[in-house]
């Protein structure tokens, strides 16, 4: 049964949508369509600043001491005299590096923009429940990004403390600290209003027939994010007024007593007299507790997305439903719970009892059986299927591989007498990497090229794509395998001259010029998918509603959708991946197709 | 364009839009709060000495009767509307407002009394905690009271137009004070009596 | 759904109700204060009293004793999160639970 023709006059009792002001239709919108895609091309700008961040501490890493070519001059006498890295600049590098990543690149992208597009019309709702909400939502993050980035402008330069700032060092950085923590408030309430938002929207705008156990698997994902983000979220957010007070109103509530920096002792910010009381004085630790009650879960934030993505992809080029949906489901709830209970797992060297040290490990290892289950699920679903391997599915195949070799790494780290010897070292990055990297990152990009059809009408480039994938997968695993090799040689992470101090990392550092390499080569092979990106949109082949033949509800919206995504109200009548039916004559069953006579 | 449910409940989960969206951002506050009552616990813990008695009990105890109160006159603000009489439900609401203001103002002068004799948050790690806590409450009265002082002003046209829909607006409001109060009523006992 | 104007009368006697029952609890907890607990016991006594409290408020005026599955899921969710919250951090600051002596630092 087909829907009504095109996309230009859809029903709608009100304002004609046409008939809005440049600045209101694309700037200040409130379609998720239009949110989602300022979410997802900022984020993708954000991507690509944070990897030149990347490039500019690996140049470093390979080369410590050496002036940087050609732009080494750009950085002023503050960050780089004559062109050669100062520590501090390495350090800011590295902050930002992972701050922009994580909270200012993978989640707007994986988060705001794939779920702010995709999931309403995977619902078949008309738009999110709360457009205003959305839309406020972008342009807190906006701002938010805004005063991430112009930290770099201030005396001291950005946030240097890690994107971790644990105190005392944060307490007592300069003042781009501050900026890091408002920062960080600004995208934090963004976060909180969107994840309002997504829980409503999926419990209350499903369409007729769409059930829990009906929904495509992303949105379930999308739908356990946002509990993380709901309530994960707000001890970060304390506990960054809690460092504000202490650097700005002179509190100590991370400052323990008779701490002593530089040989002098530190008595507070402003200079509380030596005798004055403080009960009890205040505890580093506390810090490390807030923060990462939210980053852990922040770090299931960042792949349940992708599971998702992934998910629906290989659904559709296998031409197979995926395996144990029921155990998906069961697992991506199940994992969203356990996440809230594993965080001292990043904390296990700060002396904690041996008790609830098993408590940690115990629960860690509990939460990878889910994640297990999730990729032996979609490995199974690629068993008997006649897959197309096609530009999204390429990512999504070796998204598989990548994030089990992640998660396997992790093994180790959740293990406290394993993690004695490789905490804090290149080991945990190349870990963290691994699962966000090649992991989470390659889905994303699969994502791009699964769903751009949907976004403008036309489908991107298939030969650059192809270029694309291959050339950062090579190079992208050149850039993170030999990090488990020097971090296993006892090479520790965050020092600015590659480790070349000490002389147990001797042997490693060569790794430091082939990583410099392959990150080069990672970088120059984006070129082809900014270019595929931009110039598909304009000249790229053009699409029907459903070009990928593929069985879920956004699929029967036109390519673009107009505004109130759906011409007639959608119905939806099976599962989310109803692939070769026995008995159909097509290898593929929408959801929202009634029963053939 | 239309979107469902933001008035009526959908009959599935039972719930209007809106309803649900409160009760999730509350959700989120507790955590909120949380992280704070969790925060003074382990700083309070790893103390040798914790100050007694430095708070006013009585100003304490008197601004937990007057938020109290303001939490009936808010859910009597409601319940006026289910009743459909708008001048009981105006007086309500406009009780609440003076209530929370009053609260405020008991709390400018416990700062001032302590500010002035130089207890500011950086004096002890309890006064750092109470300001916060405390400061980040009123912040939320503060918020609660511009949210009231918009149903009270151009806000109110809307019970004209939609009556259904107001009514779930102050019902929102309503759940979003109830909270504040709650938070108060735990404040109060481990920030004054303990 | 909404409940209509006759049972909402019927909810105004419970508001009054509670309203009593809460100043009372006000003034039960100022008074138990006074007495000098061992602070385990005053620290008890204060939570309970507390939670007492909140419980009619969030039962009776936020109506969450005829709440909905969403709501109630997500706010058991919430105290199950909010306790450890409250709880793990200040457990993995006692040095060991199994030397017996949780209060050695």
């Amino acid at each position: 049964m087909d829907l009504a023709a095109t996309h230009d006059t859809p029903v709608h009792d009100h304002a004609h949508h046409e008939d809005l002001p440049f600045w209101r239709k694309y700037i200040f919108s409130l379609d998720h369509k239009v949110i989602g895609i300022q979410y997802a091309i900022t984020g993708l700008l954000f991507l690509l600043f944070g990897f030149f961040l990347m490039m500019l501490m690996r140049y470093q890493l390979a080369y410590p001491g050496q002036p940087i070519p050609l732009i080494g001059n750009w950085f002023g006498a503050d960050k780089a005299p004559g062109g050669i890295m100062l520590p501090e600049f390495y350090n800011q590098l590295g902050a930002m590096h992972g701050t922009i990543m994580v909270f200012l690149g993978v989640v707007p992208l994986a988060v705001g923009g794939f779920g702010n597009f995709v999931m309403p019309l995977q619902i078949g709702a008309p738009d999110m429940a709360f457009p205003k909400l959305n839309m406020m939502s972008y342009w807190v993050y906006f701002v938010g990004g805004v005063v991430m980035l112009g930290s770099f402008f201030l005396p001291g330069g950005a946030p240097q403390s890690g994107w971790t700032s644990y105190p005392p060092l944060a307490v007592i950085a300069p003042a781009g600290q501050t900026a890091w923590l408002f920062g960080m408030v600004f995208l934090i309430t963004s976060s909180l209003l969107g994840s309002i938002n997504f829980i409503v929207t999926i419990v209350q705008l499903r369409a007729r027939g769409l059930s829990y156990m009906r929904l495509p698997f992303f949105v379930w994902a999308q739908l356990v994010t946002a509990f993380l983000l709901l309530l994960a979220f707000p001890p970060l957010e304390a506990a960054a007024i809690l460092q504000l007070m202490d650097r700005l109103a002179g509190t100590s509530f991370f400052l323990p007593s008779g701490l002593v920096v530089s040989n002098q002792v530190l008595t507070g910010m402003t200079g509380v007299a030596e005798g004055a009381s403080r009960a009890g004085g205040g505890n580093a630790l506390l810090w490390q507790h807030l923060f990462w009650f939210l980053a852990h879960p922040e770090v299931y934030v960042l792949i349940l997305p992708a599971m998702g993505i992934v998910s629906e992809i290989i659904a559709n080029n296998t031409r197979k439903p995926l395996w144990g949906y029921r155990a998906l489901v069961y697992s991506v709830i199940f994992l969203g719970f356990m996440s809230f209970i594993v965080w001292a797992h990043h904390m296990f060297m700060t002396g904690m009892g041996t008790a609830i040290s098993a408590f940690f490990q115990t629960t860690t290892m509990i939460i990878s059986i889910p994640s297990v289950v999730i990729l032996t699920a979609l490995l199974l679903s690629l068993w008997g299927a006649s897959i197309r391997f096609t530009t999204p599915m390429l990512f999504a195949l070796a998204f598989l591989p990548m994030f089990g070799i992640g998660g396997l790494t992790g093994l180790p780290l959740g293990l406290a007498p394993s993690d004695i010897h490789l905490h804090d070292t290149y080991y945990v990055i190349g870990h963290f990497h691994y699962v966000v990297a090649p992991g989470t990152i390659f889905a994303l990009f699969a994502g791009v090229y699964y769903w751009f059809p949907k976004a403008t009408g036309r489908r991107m480039n298939d030969l650059l794509g192809k270029i694309h994938f291959w050339g950062s997968f090579v190079c992208i695993n050149l850039v993170f395998m030999p990090m488990f090799i020097q971090g296993l040689g006892g090479m520790n992470r965050r020092l600015y001259d590659g480790g070349m101090q000490y002389a147990h990392n001797a042997e490693l550092l060569h790794w430091n010029v082939v990583i410099g390499f392959a990150a080069w080569g990672l970088g120059l092979f984006q070129l082809p998918f900014i270019v595929n990106f931009f110039a598909s949109i304009k000249w790229g082949a053009l699409v029907d509603r459903n070009p990928w033949q593929a069985t879920t509800l956004e699929w029967s919206a036109p390519s673009p959708p107009g505004h109130g995504n759906f011409v007639t109200e959608p119905v939806v009548y099976r599962g989310p991946y109803e692939y070769s039916v026995p008995g159909s004559s097509t290898d593929f069953t929408p959801q929202f197709e009634p029963e053939h006579a | 364009m239309n979107i469902p449910y933001t008035v009526e409940a959908r009959p599935d989960s039972g719930l209007a839009n809106g309803k649900l969206g409160i009760w999730l951002f509350l959700a989120s506050e507790v955590m909120l709060f949380g992280a704070l009552f969790s925060t003074y616990i382990l700083l309070r813990v790893g103390a040798d000495t914790w100050p007694h008695g430095e708070l006013s009990v009585p100003l304490g105890a008197v601004n937990t009767i007057i938020l109290i109160g303001s939490s009936v006159t808010m859910v009597m603000a409601w319940a006026s509307l289910k009743m459909n009489n708008w001048g009981r439900h105006r007086m309500f609401l406009a009780l609440t407002f003076l209530l929370a203001l009053v609260f405020l103002v008991n709390k400018y002068f416990e700062y001032e009394e302590h500010l002035l004799a130089g207890e500011g948050p950086n004096h002890n790690t309890f006064l750092a905690i109470y300001y916060t806590l405390t400061g980040l409450h009123g912040l939320h009265i503060v918020g609660g009271m511009i949210v009231m002082g918009y149903f009270l002003g151009p806000g109110a046209g809307l019970w004209r137009r939609n009556p259904a829909q107001f009514t779930n607006r102050i019902e929102y409001t309503g759940l979003y004070w109830h909270f504040v109060d709650l938070v108060w009523i735990f404040l109060f006992p481990v920030l004054y009596l303990l | 759904m909404h409940p209509d104007s006759e049972d909402v009368q019927k909810s105004v006697r419970s508001y009054m109700i509670v309203f009593a029952m809460l100043m009372v609890f006000t003034l039960v907890t100022v008074g138990v204060a006074r007495l000098s607990f061992a602070v385990p016991v005053a620290i008890a006594v204060a939570l309970i009293i507390a939670a007492m409290k909140g419980a009619m408020v969030a039962g009776v005026f936020m109506h969450l004793s005829h709440e909905k599955r969403w709501v109630y899921g997500t706010l058991v969710l919430t105290v199950v999160f909010f306790a450890a919250l409250l709880l793990l951090p200040v457990i993995t600051s006692l040095d060991s639970l199994a030397t017996g002596n949780p209060w050695v630092r």
